[in-house]
């Protein structure tokens, strides 16, 4: 299925594996990935705070590129790319009046037809047309699904349902054989921006989500955001500062699971670039339930 | 020439308006004497052809006023009334009335000033307006004989002259019967 | 040929200061058809009044237009002087010159010009009224009550004690409502059963009383004082004449652990049950889709074993129908279920439970014995959170109203359990305190003064489960917005009190208004609190707005006595200001096409239809009919119909005109 990609800023730098992932895994789910040409930042949460007409026309424009290619769907993978690309589609439907305003400053024209499309939204689909059978190795283990702010907020564009316990992460990880395990954390803070300002609270809040998930038994933490990933993996070190202990347990995007269970190059899916080693029990659930404790080769390993 | 003074009609609901405008009357507010009042049940009691009727005789305004919707003592009288205005504005417009003439508003029982300040607006603008004078030319009797013929009937006895300008009166006298002979309009 | 006399009115200095009512008599006395002008200082008082009675036995008139002031303010006085002199009242018109005229203008001629207008305006009126007569209904004096709740039950009481008739109908097995499932009530805590059974057992020894339950209202037709009400008796499957109240076959009953409603699904009972030990009728009833019997095809076993053979598995529902005069709403309130917040976990933790569930567990005949116990693993809590306003006055839940009485519950909660377990902690998190009645304040300080419930002014962002304890997270707006985290065992909602699940439809086929959050609405929010725009209905209780049972108690009185008051006449006396339907001779017959514009405009469903019949019975046509018992006189109807073969006396089409044509 063609389908518009807008990677966004962060898959360009720091989410990079996320990019590298999504890619390896389209050809085999039959997605046809045409990046926008020219494309440019959505304004993320600076834009929209400070000017309110920027906030709009940054977003706007990657609509209309898209429009013009002839794109029914466009494909973000960034929660909050897709935030503001759902959020200014709707605005300018509703608000007729501003259409000729935004046009005028983005000098392109914009009648909304492109349907904004999350990865997650895009796996569910996927997941219900036959992604069992495409599997070479059932991802089979306990796991985290964390969907943070993002994906939950607002309810009216929201790529997940269920503000308080969504599950469409979960039910892509069901079908390609994990067990999400049900946690408290799913959709607290991490942090957010302020991994950059505050990194002490970042540790705070980020370190209760590993807590939780580790307490519960999870092996793996799934993310399908740039920043959730960063908070997570990436300030792993402060947080084992914060709550002076280690916690070993590897965060991985949906992408990369779904790649490893359709049996991709750990290499190919960017898996080696997150901070957090990721190592998995090579053992499945179900046999390692009938294992016992000293069996387990779970332990805290040094870094 | 004497300066015009404009005739208007109001057409009031008896729970929300007539109260409200009895309410006026006893906070002593002073508006202009122009209106005259004919109290119905509600609002939705008025159909198209009682404000014809008004207009055609040579009223220079029309005013309807009644509950605030969500307040009609009948719960949706006043919804009718709306409605119908709504047409009846788009009716006028075709007929070439001028619908600056016409005025739909809510006054409460409690708006006693607001219906003063509703009537000093509506007869300040009719004033500027003009004289509705060419209206009631092309329209002649709207139908009145049905009246004459009931009262005939019902041995009612002659009905009263009224003191409409006479430049309307005397156009009435002349044209019987809406289709009647083809009718001269003055530019 | 109209004779009509105008009496104008000085009104002191009111209307003559203003007003040349000189010039005003002069000019109505050049009214075609006025044979009286006269004028007087004071026409309301006695000698003005005389003046009025005195020229229609003189002059003989047949039409009188007092030009005075308001007749908001004086035209019953003046109707009654012209019918005390012979003259039918409706003939009888008030032309405004003082609230319209001479208190709003200054001295003029223009304003004299009005006045004169206003006057002459009227008697074109005049000349076409005809006389009204006062419209008569028959009134049934028996009364149906919808719901046996606290509300219904009072109400019910009170009619039967006035001699009248009671037809109560209660959807559930047993009545008591809501008010049956409390251990104790606020401020006294009483013991709500204590209080409530010997009421429900009145009620059911009343002579007057009727009462069905387990029943249903299936339709109501008519209007007021000649309702047709249809009631579903639902199969118990037992016959209740036989039955002893035992209770053998409850004890046996094979099909087990069905959650109770009852005990809002902390406990449970068997397919064939009697809802508490106190219901009235103590008739155990069968649930259907729960009895193997009903399912497949086996057991019968309270058949077998029932010692008075009142058992009866084939019984069907029955149908009863009753003619009725009024019709009291009390169907009562619902509550929202611990599973509409998310935030607390969607239902998913058995200890987070609502506020009547918390009633059960602190009810002495409840599933734990009134002891208070997790549901989960049924130890005892150490530390129990309340939170208060759990829905209410939210607009993004959609419920933006405050249930009143969650503040007086809470408190009341609070210390049930501080009562029940010493060493336990209570917690309270709220917004505000709403303890209005009669010595609620002083019960919201005992809880937190003697009773040491820890009130915390903040909400509950929220709750999560961790090793098996529930983890509460709050802030504390007092202490500077600090943030709390408490550690729970049992965490009570004092969740929204909503409308039921069924209170639309029930008020559609009612043919009564409802608001968006489908309480019934009342006639008029401050002036008439338990009558419903629908003429002959009334209400009381919940089921119009969130309420205690003290005021609960007051409204059902409160309709009682309407009802009782309009059984206090064989008949109703309407003012005759109603619609008409005009008819003619054969073979038109009437004007009307039958298009029905008017039925379904009319806020009162007055319009009906009728139909025509030739001799031989065959029909001719259909046409409106307005029911004159019903009609509020408003005259949408008239303006909405095309032929215009509806009427409205008292503003009718030719008086109108005629009004108009005045001007």
């Amino acid at each position: 299925m063609r389908m518009g990609f807008f990677p966004g800023c962060s898959l360009e730098g720091s989410a990079r594996e996320y990019a590298e992932s999504l890619r390896a895994i389209a050809p085999l789910l039959e997605w046809e990935l045409e990046e926008l040409p020219d494309w440019n930042c959505c304004g993320a949460t600076a834009a929209h705070c400070l000017n309110h007409t920027l906030g709009l026309a940054l977003p706007a424009r990657i609509l209309a590129l898209a429009e013009s290619a002839g794109l029914e769907e466009l494909l973000v993978p960034c929660s909050a790319c897709y935030n503001r690309l759902a959020a200014t589609r709707q605005e300018l439907q509703q608000n007729v009046e501003l259409r000729p305003k935004i046009s005028q400053v983005i000098e392109m024209e914009l009648a909304g037809r492109t349907n904004v499309v999350h990865v997650i939204n895009a796996l569910t689909r996927a997941a219900n047309n036959g992604l069992a059978t495409k599997l070479k190795e059932p991802f089979r283990h306990k796991v985290a699904c964390y969907y943070g702010c993002y994906l939950t907020r607002p309810l009216s564009t929201a790529s997940c349902k269920r503000a308080e316990d969504p599950q469409e992460m979960d039910d892509v990880m069901r079908a390609i054989g994990a067990e999400p395990i049900d946690w408290a954390f799913k959709v607290e803070c991490c942090g957010a921006g302020l991994s950059v300002t505050r990194v002490d609270l970042v540790a705070e809040l980020s370190g209760r989500i590993i807590d939780d998930a580790v307490q519960r038994g999870a092996e793996a933490i799934i993310v399908a955001c740039p920043m959730c990933h960063s908070n997570l993996d990436l300030r792993r070190g402060a947080i084992q500062r914060n709550r002076r202990r280690r916690y070993s347990i590897p965060v991985l995007y949906v992408t990369q699971a779904v790649g490893l269970a359709l049996g991709l190059d750990r290499q190919a899916l960017g898996v080696h670039r997150h901070f957090v080693p990721v190592r998995l029990p090579e053992v499945s659930c179900a046999a390692r339930a009938a294992l016992t404790r000293e069996d387990v080769v779970h332990g805290e390993r040094e870094l | 020439m004497p300066s015009f003074e404009p005739r208007i009609i109001a057409f009031v609901c008896n729970w929300c308006t007539y109260a409200g405008a009895d309410l006026t009357g006893t906070s002593r507010i002073k508006y202009a004497p122009n209106v005259r009042i004919v109290r119905l049940p509600c609002t939705g009691r008025i159909d198209f052809m009682v404000l014809l009727q008004a207009l055609g005789q040579g009223a220079d305004g029309v005013m309807v006023s009644g509950c605030h919707p969500g307040d009609c003592h009948y719960t949706s009288g006043n919804y009718h009334a709306r409605r119908r205005w709504i047409l009846f504005r788009r009716l006028l417009d075709f007929l070439g009335v001028d619908v600056r003439r016409t005025c739909f508003s809510w006054v409460s029982a409690a708006e006693g000033a607001k219906w003063a300040e509703v009537v000093n607006e509506f007869v300040a603008s009719v004033r500027v307006l003009g004289p509705h004078d060419d209206f009631p030319k092309r329209l002649g009797n709207c139908g009145n004989e049905w009246l004459l013929a009931a009262d005939k009937a019902n041995s009612v006895g002659p009905l009263a002259a009224p003191a409409m300008s006479v430049a309307a009166s005397d156009a009435r006298k002349t044209m019987r019967g809406v289709h009647s002979q083809s009718v001269q309009v003055e530019p | 040929m109209a004779r009509i006399g105008v009496f104008v009115c000085h009104c002191g200095e009111n209307i003559a200061s203003t007003v040349d009512t000189a010039e005003v008599v002069c000019a109505s006395a050049q009214i075609p058809g006025v044979v009286l002008s006269i004028d007087y200082k004071y026409m309301c008082s006695d000698p003005g009044q005389n003046l009025i009675r005195e020229a229609i036995g003189d002059r003989h008139l047949t039409g009188v237009v007092v030009a005075a002031c308001s007749p908001r303010m004086h035209e019953p006085t003046f109707r009654r002087a012209c019918a005390d002199a012979g003259l039918n009242p409706y003939r009888c018109e008030m032309a405004n010159i003082r609230e319209h005229c001479s208190w709003v203008h200054d001295k003029s001629s223009d304003a004299t010009a009005k006045a004169v207008d206003l006057v002459r305006m009227r008697v074109e009126k005049v000349k076409r009224n005809c006389s009204l007569f006062p419209i008569k209904v028959p009134v049934t004096k028996s009364a149906l009550v919808i719901g046996g709740g606290i509300a219904g039950i009072q109400a019910s009481l009170d009619i039967a004690n006035a001699g009248h008739k009671v037809i109560l109908v209660e959807r559930d097995p047993s009545i008591g409502g809501h008010m049956a499932q409390l251990s104790e009530t606020f401020p006294t805590l009483d013991c709500s059963q204590c209080i409530l059974t010997p009421r429900m057992v009145e009620v059911a020894q009343n002579p007057n009383i009727t009462l069905y339950t387990y029943s249903e209202v299936e339709s109501l037709t008519g209007f007021i004082g000649n309702f047709k009400v249809r009631i579903r008796k639902r199969a118990r499957g037992v016959d209740e004449k036989l039955c002893t109240g035992c209770g053998v076959c409850t004890q046996k009953c094979t099909s087990r652990k069905i959650p109770s409603e009852f005990n809002t699904g902390l406990g449970h009972r068997n397919a064939m049950y009697v809802p508490f030990p106190q219901a009235v009728p103590n008739k155990p009833v069968i649930d259907r889709s729960r009895c193997t019997y009903y399912l497949k095809g086996k057991c019968k076993l309270c058949e077998k074993i029932c010692p008075a053979k009142a058992v009866r598995l084939d019984q069907e529902d029955q149908i009863v129908e009753a003619d009725v005069g009024a019709v009291v709403v009390a169907t009562g309130y619902d509550v929202k279920g611990a599973d509409f917040f998310p935030e607390y976990g969607y239902g998913k933790f058995p200890d987070v439970i609502t506020g009547l569930q918390f009633e059960r567990l602190a009810s002495a005949s409840g599933p734990t014995l009134g002891k208070i116990k997790r549901p989960s693993d049924g130890k005892t809590p150490e530390t129990v959170v309340f939170i208060a306003c759990a829905g209410s006055r939210d607009p993004a839940k959609g419920i933006a109203y405050c249930s009143k009485i969650c503040c007086m519950y809470t408190a009341k909660h609070a210390m049930l359990y501080r009562h029940k377990v010493h060493e336990g902690k209570a917690y309270v998190f709220y917004m505000d305190i709403r303890a209005g009645g009669k010595m609620y304040e002083e019960f919201v300080r005992r809880a937190i003064e003697e009773d040491e419930v820890r009130y915390v002014r903040g909400r509950v962002s929220r709750v999560y489960e961790r090793n098996g304890i529930l983890v509460v997270n709050g802030v504390d707006t007092l202490l500077g917005a600090r943030p709390l985290e408490i550690e729970a065992d049992l965490v009570v909602l004092a969740s929204a009190m909503v409308a039921q699940k069924d209170a639309e439809s029930l008020a559609q086929k009612l043919r009564i208004s409802y608001d968006r959050d489908r309480f019934l609405s009342e006639a008029h929010p401050k002036l008439r609190p338990v009558e419903m725009n629908t003429a002959g209905i009334f209400v009381a209780g919940a089921c119009q707005a969130p309420k205690d049972i003290p005021e609960t108690v007051a409204q059902a009185s409160g309709a009682a006595s309407k009802v009782i008051g309009l059984f206090s006449r064989d008949e109703l006396s309407r003012e005759p200001v109603v619609a008409r339907v005009g008819r003619n001779a054969a073979p038109l017959f009437s004007s009307c096409m039958g298009c029905f514009l008017c039925e379904s405009a009319c806020p009162y469903q007055a319009i009906e239809r009728e139909e025509i019949r030739s001799r031989d019975g065959s029909l001719l046509k259909t046409v409106a009919r307005v029911n004159e018992g019903v009609c509020q006189g408003c005259g949408t109807c008239v303006a909405l119909c095309r032929s215009k073969s509806i009427d409205l006396d008292g503003f009718s089409h030719e008086q109108v005109f005629a009004e108009l044509l005045a001007v």
